[in-house]
């Protein structure tokens, strides 16, 4: 790279918030509508996610040099379709209850464009550490997203998080919540939401900043 | 009547988009103006009856007699990205403005899970070759009915008053959810 380097922890940050995924970068967004009626399914998809995340960018990162740009969508495809196909089997052998309840979507991995997209902008360009790193960022923060919206989603719709009862009986379930449309309207207001938590970081940002000239100017 | 069934069920029940969330990412991408999602729409329908009929013949003809049932993921994905490429070819030569009514949106289509998607159910389904085209163009046509129901009320949003942290995607999640309540009306529909 001969651009100025980022620190490698700043690498693995950015994916956390900054550019994270599903609520920055609006990346792989049908898993996350589909599988989050429960916080156990938004991890475990999360989890299966970042695994194939993290394969792909170190088996693309290492072989970065070998592949012809003309090809290299489709060889980013094969690698991707591999590690899926090991994750789906792994999944139907050892967690069948979960494979079943993410059905058809642990193969649609395959498509999800978050994953080309980091191997697209990222491990093809960068060496192996680096792209390890980054995709374990980009995968902890889809991760996380995914398992928070299926947590609330959990919450309001079963009163649960995690199989755990957390509401009291009186509270009457919302249906709606596990329904498709609850999954719209919880991901348009954590949208929201985070649009409003990083306007006001970068207000606090410019003030710091506004902040430090003055007191250089009196120093 | 069976096989209208199965259109009707793909297109508005199960709808492929509110519903079952396969292609959201042209959904929230493409829906901004309503001709461009006419467009996409048609694109997405033309690439699933293609790709479900090669598909079949593959997992059919190919796959399951050899024994390789494991390598469907890997084979499903090249087929459908190598017959996007070769459909974008196609009608670049045979209809320039077929070509430059869709040119632009066939790429993206690759990496649309609605295709995939709907090659992997209609297995798992184990419908039958007809029944798999209906299926197909069904969910194509439940594909542009919900980008063009989305499109036709973001172009009415712009002039709208949207919270100012709301603009955008956000916004356009919670209409996509207010579709989805209406689409569940459908749920109790049988054939």
């Amino acid at each position: 790279m001969a651009k100025k380097q980022v620190s490698i922890g700043n690498e693995f940050v950015k994916g956390l918030w900054d550019q994270n995924p599903v609520l920055r970068a609006l990346l792989g967004l049908c898993p996350v509508l589909a599988v989050t009626t429960s916080a156990v399914n938004g991890l475990g998809m999360g989890l299966a996610t970042t695994f194939v995340l993290v394969c792909a960018s170190l088996i693309i990162s290492l072989a970065r040099k070998l592949i012809p740009a003309q090809v290299r969508i489709a060889s980013f495809i094969v690698v991707i379709a591999t590690f899926v196909t090991i994750v789906d089997l792994t999944m139907k052998a050892k967690f069948p209850a979960l494979s079943k309840s993410l059905g058809a979507f642990i193969p649609l991995i395959v498509v999800n464009c978050l994953i080309l997209g980091r191997q697209e902008a990222f491990a093809s360009k960068n060496n192996p550490f680096r792209s390890l790193v980054d995709a374990l960022g980009m995968g902890a923060g889809f991760a996380a997203t995914l398992t928070v919206l299926g947590g609330i989603r959990e919450l309001l719709g079963n009163r649960t998080v995690f199989g755990v009862q957390i509401l009291p009986d009186v509270w009457e379930p919302w249906i709606v919540m596990i329904l498709p449309a609850g999954a719209f309207l919880t991901l348009g207001l954590m949208l929201g939401a985070a649009n409003l938590i990083s306007r006001r970081r970068e207000r606090i940002a410019v003030r710091m900043a506004r902040a430090a000239a003055l007191n250089e100017r009196t120093v | 009547m069976e096989l209208f069934g199965i259109f009707i069920a793909a297109a508005v029940i199960n709808n492929f988009v509110l519903i079952q969330f396969l292609g959201i990412c042209p959904f929230v991408g493409v829906s901004g103006k309503l001709s461009s999602a006419v467009s996409m729409g048609m694109a997405v329908t033309f690439v699933m009856t293609m790709a479900s009929m090669v598909t079949f013949l593959i997992q059919h003809y190919i796959l399951i007699p050899a024994g390789i049932g494991f390598l469907q993921t890997v084979a499903f994905i090249l087929v459908i990205a190598s017959l996007v490429q070769f459909v974008e070819m196609v009608i670049k030569k045979v209809s320039t403005g077929l070509y430059r009514a869709l040119g632009i949106f066939l790429p993206l289509i690759t990496t649309n899970c609605a295709i995939m998607g709907l090659c992997l159910f209609a297995v798992m389904k184990d419908y039958s070759f007809i029944q798999t085209l209906i299926f197909a163009i069904g969910a194509g046509a439940g594909f542009t009915l919900a980008l063009v129901l989305m499109a036709g009320i973001r172009e009415e949003l712009e002039l709208a008053d949207v919270p100012e942290t709301l603009q955008g995607a956000g916004i356009t999640m919670i209409v996509a959810g207010i579709l989805a309540l209406g689409f569940m009306g459908f749920a109790g529909m049988k054939f």
